[in-house]
C-alpha cells in the first residue's frame, strides 16, 4: 500500500543519493512486507507485482518477509483453480530466479499452521505435516527489523 | 548493523475483532532490542488500542493492553495519538490508560509516553521516519 511512496518521492534520500550510476538511474535496495494472505486480498499480487517489476528495473531486493495472514502464502497446500493464477508459486518461481529470501515470520506462522520440517517435528505434528513452499523459510521477527535496517526503503503491502 | 534508523510503528486497527494491533506489539517488543529510535503512532480505530479499561474476558480473547505500559522500560517511549482520530470516535486523551516512562536522562522521573497530536503534525513526524510499518 505505501508503493507509491517510492515513485512519488522527489526527495532523494543520501542513502539512496549515493546508488545513483553514471548513467542517472538510480538503483535502491528494497525490503518488501507482506501483511494478508493469497486470494482474499490484493496485496500479495501486488507486493509480487511490484517485487518482480523492481528486479526487471534491476534494483535489489534485500529480503520479503511475511506476516499476519500473509505467512499463508508459503504454504505449498494450497490447490487453486487451474485457471487462475497460483500466488505460491509465483512467489516460489520469483524466488528462484532471483535468489530471493522469501521469510515467514515464525510466531504467525505457527498460529496458523504454517510448518517446515524442524518445527513439525518439534511440535510432533507427524511425518510429511511439513508444508512451507519452496524457496520460503521460517525465521523470526529480528529479519523483519534487520531488513528495514538494511534497505534503503522498506514496502508495505496490506489492507 | 551500525546505523540507527528511525522506526515508526503505524496502528490503524482496532485492538480486538482482528490480530493486526496484538502483531504489531509483538514487532515493536522484538524490534526493541535492536537498539533502533522507535515511535508508535495510533490513528484511525487504533486509538481504541489504548482505550482504559479495556476487559476481553466476554471476547475468550487476552486483553494485551497492560503490554503498552510495559513499553517504556524497553526503550519505546513516543507514543503519538492522532487527535481527529479521538474526536472522530467521541473520544478525548482522558479515555485512554495512563502510559509512563521513566526519563533516564532526568533523575528518572516519570513523565508521559501518549502525545496528542494533530493530524498535520503527524504528517510531519511520518515525513521524519526512515521506516514506517503500518499495520
Amino acid at each position: 500500500m505505501l508503493g507509491h511512496e517510492l515513485a512519488r518521492s522527489s526527495r532523494v534520500r543520501p542513502a539512496l543519493r549515493k546508488c545513483r550510476s553514471s548513467r542517472g538511474s538510480t538503483k535502491v535496495k528494497l525490503s518488501i512486507l507482506v501483511n494478508e494472505g493469497p486470494y482474499t486480498h490484493q496485496a500479495s499480487d501486488s507486493a509480487y507485482q511490484f517485487t518482480k517489476a523492481a528486479l526487471e528495473k534491476g534494483h535489489e531486493i534485500f529480503r520479503v518477509f511475511f506476516y499476519h495472514d500473509g505467512v499463508n502464502n508459503g504454504t505449498r497446500l494450497t490447490v487453486p483453480p487451474q485457471d487462475d493464477r497460483n500466488v505460491q508459486k509465483n512467489w516460489s518461481e520469483l524466488a528462484e530466479k532471483h535468489k530471493l529470501d522469501l521469510v515467514v515470520c515464525i510466531a504467525a506462522a505457527q498460529r496458523r499452521g504454517i510448518l517446515d520440517e524442524g518445527e513439525a517435528k518439534r511440535h510432533n505434528k507427524g511425518e510429511g505435516s511439513a508444508n512451507i513452499a519452496p524457496g520460503f523459510r521460517i525465521s523470526g521477527l529480528g529479519q523483519l527489523i534487520e531488513a528495514g535496517i538494511e534497505a534503503d526503503r522498506l514496502v508495505v503491502f496490506g489492507d | 548493523m551500525s546505523n540507527i534508523k528511525k522506526f515508526l510503528y503505524l496502528n490503524r486497527k482496532a485492538p480486538y475483532g482482528s490480530i493486526y494491533a496484538l502483531e504489531s506489539l509483538e514487532v515493536v517488543l522484538i524490534g526493541a532490542a535492536f537498539d533502533q529510535q522507535v515511535s508508535l503512532a495510533f490513528i484511525d480505530d487504533g486509538v481504541f488500542q489504548l482505550a482504559k479499561g479495556q476487559d476481553t474476558k466476554s471476547l475468550g480473547v487476552k486483553n494485551f493492553s497492560p503490554t503498552f505500559r510495559a513499553l517504556g522500560d524497553y526503550g519505546v517511549t513516543k507514543l503519538y495519538v492522532e487527535q481527529e482520530s479521538l474526536s472522530e470516535r467521541g473520544l478525548t486523551a482522558a479515555d485512554l490508560m495512563p502510559i509512563t516512562y521513566e526519563d533516564e536522562n532526568d533523575g528518572f522521573a516519570e513523565k508521559p509516553s501518549i502525545n496528542v497530536v494533530s493530524r498535520s503534525e503527524l504528517a510531519g513526524i511520518m515525513r521524519e521516519q526512515d521506516v514506517i510499518l503500518s499495520f
